[in-house]
């Protein structure tokens, strides 16, 4: 059992799975932290740009807001497409091994 | 004037709704009792909760009726800015979601603490946790009850101290007899309730506007100035330093949150795990798009003056404008919505701080590791009687005391202590238990020291002249002096054993191998 579990943690196939799932991971933890720290950062230092007119009495900063909501969303939803077609198949993949 | 007439008297339909509410979850109770025997359904209902129905029950847990009536409050008096705070609760999520909670739940049982201490040192790792999460639930609980207490006293002319111990009452009947089964059905019942009744209100406020939102923008910009429609009123929101803090402590506090994270063991794996965040993350926030909405309409339709006439926070802001536009019963039922959101929270909470001290602190520490399943859920159950005589205790305590900063230190406490060394232990391999305890241990203190010295309390409640230091919210300080701590520690004190568990634990982190 135990030999079993080695093999499968020194196989590159597993070592590209772990190093695919932080990959994506860090890579949408850097996307929105980027579009939240924008956010925040533009309403720190830069109030005006949020407040400029798109329509007659709609400021730039609620469709950017509303939006930032449903970006969110959005985004945890590709990360459970991405994990529920990808990355279960090939847990699936090297799980099998375990059972022979 | 109508709608301050009514307000402080007892309406039919708010306490039907309301014992309604009660008996049905006191059913439930009864119901989940008899599959609440074991640990495992104790803590995690058995780990037979779907995806779907957690996402609910997480969205719940996280929906306060301070951010129901505390964001659609600050709408309501500052515009825009109330969108900012709805934001960082809700990018939070997403976090989670990518960093916590899968490993989360393939290697922990009942606490996040058994994640951080699965390769280290039991005991120590233990101990620091289990300060790190109490802390966060003692400062949310407290803000819960006095809110509860005052909330209901203005609502229903019911005395401060009889609403604190009629909600410490219920909701350890519901954790003591019904367990982690239990609460999670008072979430989800709760969460319906209260999506739908906030969607009501959005709905019967936009008749008011041809269902146009872009009405009410007009209107409230013709009404105040077009101010309201853009960032910068918020007094808490002057320093660009302040928001920043603010920020942090907001998106990285909800992925330290022990009553969040501990929801994750009651489904029944990874897939199920992530499945919920998605569901929770698009309630959640279809119910801040919801409360800028309804800030709007009250700013609007009820009015700042009228807002700021009944509460000086705005907090009574939805309760007015359920009043205006659906009557004095419509506005009962959103009250009673409001006591069960109360309710149901500190439920959670409490079944949380519950699993901490027994889980963490008693099998841990004082039974050496060692557990038998009878003794541990009694003393779970008995650390739930004691938690909640404490919150009614602590309710009576700050009575009439602003209490408002304790969700902020409860969150700043959640990013410090506890999101470091839960983030370090499954991501680096080099973290040791020396490293850990420190990291937990600077978050905590420093945290709590800094937000005392802070205009927050220092110059707000301690009534000095000058705070000490600038910040309102100690986050921007505490959390990366956490991490230096776990960091700098670790590299002094090499554990080999750890390093080498870290390497074994893979398999059961990413492929769910031997995960309870």
């Amino acid at each position: 059992m135990n030999e079993d579990h080695n093999k499968i943690i020194i196989s590159p196939a597993f070592k590209k799975l772990v190093k695919t799932r932080w990959t994506i991971s860090i890579l949408l933890t850097l996307v929105i932290l980027l579009v939240y720290f924008g956010f925040i950062g533009t309403i720190a230092f830069n109030k005006e740009l949020l407040a400029t007119k798109i329509q007659k009495n709609v400021t730039l900063g609620i469709p950017i807001g509303i939006g930032i909501i449903i970006f969110s969303w959005i985004l945890t939803g590709l990360y459970v497409w991405w994990a529920n077609n990808k990355y279960d198949h090939k847990v699936k993949d090297i799980k099998s091994q375990l059972s022979k | 004037m109508i709608f301050l007439v009514n307000f402080g008297q007892i309406d039919p339909l708010a306490i039907c709704t309301f014992l309604l509410f009660v008996s049905a979850t006191l059913f439930i109770t009864y119901w989940a009792a008899k599959k609440t025997k074991t640990t495992s359904e104790f803590y995690a209902a058995g780990r037979n909760i779907s995806g779907f129905q957690n996402g609910l029950a997480l969205a719940g847990d996280y929906m306060s009726a301070a951010s129901f009536l505390g964001i659609a409050g600050m709408v309501s008096l500052y515009g825009y800015d109330g969108l900012i705070y709805s934001i960082g609760f809700l990018v939070g999520w997403p976090l989670i979601m990518f960093l916590i909670a899968e490993p989360l739940r393939n290697l922990g049982k009942y606490t996040f603490a058994d994640v951080v201490a699965f390769r280290l040192q039991q005991r120590p790792i233990r101990i620091a946790a289990a300060v790190g999460s109490l802390m966060t639930i003692l400062f949310y609980l407290i803000a819960q009850m006095v809110g509860a207490g005052s909330l209901f006293q203005k609502l229903f002319g019911l005395p401060y101290e009889l609403s604190i111990v009629i909600v410490g009452i219920i909701m350890t009947c519901y954790v003591v007899f019904g367990g982690m089964l239990a609460t999670t059905w008072v979430q989800i019942i709760k969460a319906v309730l209260l999506l739908g009744g906030a969607t009501v209100i959005v709905i019967m406020t936009l008749s008011h506007f041809s269902y146009n939102p872009l009405e009410l923008f007009n209107q409230a910009a013709e009404k105040y100035s077009d101010k309201v429609l853009a960032p910068g009123l918020a007094p808490a929101l002057k320093n660009p330093l302040d928001t920043l803090s603010l920020g942090i402590a907001l998106i990285l506090g909800t992925a330290g949150l022990p009553h969040i994270l501990m929801r994750f063991y009651t489904v029944p794996d990874a897939r199920q795990a992530r499945k919920s965040v998605f569901v929770a993350t698009g309630f959640i926030g279809y119910f801040y798009i919801l409360t800028f909405i309804i800030g709007f309409g009250a700013m609007v339709l009820v009015g700042q003056s009228e807002i700021i006439a009944t509460d000086k926070g705005g907090n009574m802001a939805a309760l007015q404008l359920a009043e205006m536009t659906g009557g004095t019963g419509f506005m009962g039922f959103i009250a009673a919505v409001a006591f069960a959101t109360i309710l149901a929270v500190v439920a959670g909470l409490t079944l949380s701080g519950a699993s901490s001290l027994s889980h963490d602190l008693y099998v841990s520490v004082i039974k050496k590791g060692v557990s038998d399943e009878a003794g541990e859920v009694k003393v779970a159950k008995r650390a739930t009687i004691a938690l909640g005589i404490l919150s009614v205790v602590l309710g009576f305590i700050f009575k009439g005391q602003n209490v408002a900063f304790m969700v902020g230190l409860a969150f700043a406490i959640a990013a410090s202590a506890n999101f470091p060394p839960l983030i370090l232990s499954i991501l680096w391999k080099n973290f040791t238990t020396k490293g850990a305890t420190a990291s937990i241990i600077t978050g905590t203190t420093l945290s709590i020291l800094l937000i005392i010295i802070s205009p927050t309390i220092w110059v707000d409640i301690l009534k000095n002249e000058n705070a000490i230091f600038g910040l309102k919210n100690p986050t921007l300080i505490s959390l990366p002096s956490s991490f230096a701590a776990g960091i700098i520690v670790s590299l002094f004190t090499k554990e080999q054993e750890a390093r080498d568990k870290f390497e074994k634990e893979k398999i059961r982190t990413y492929l769910g191998v031997g995960s309870e």
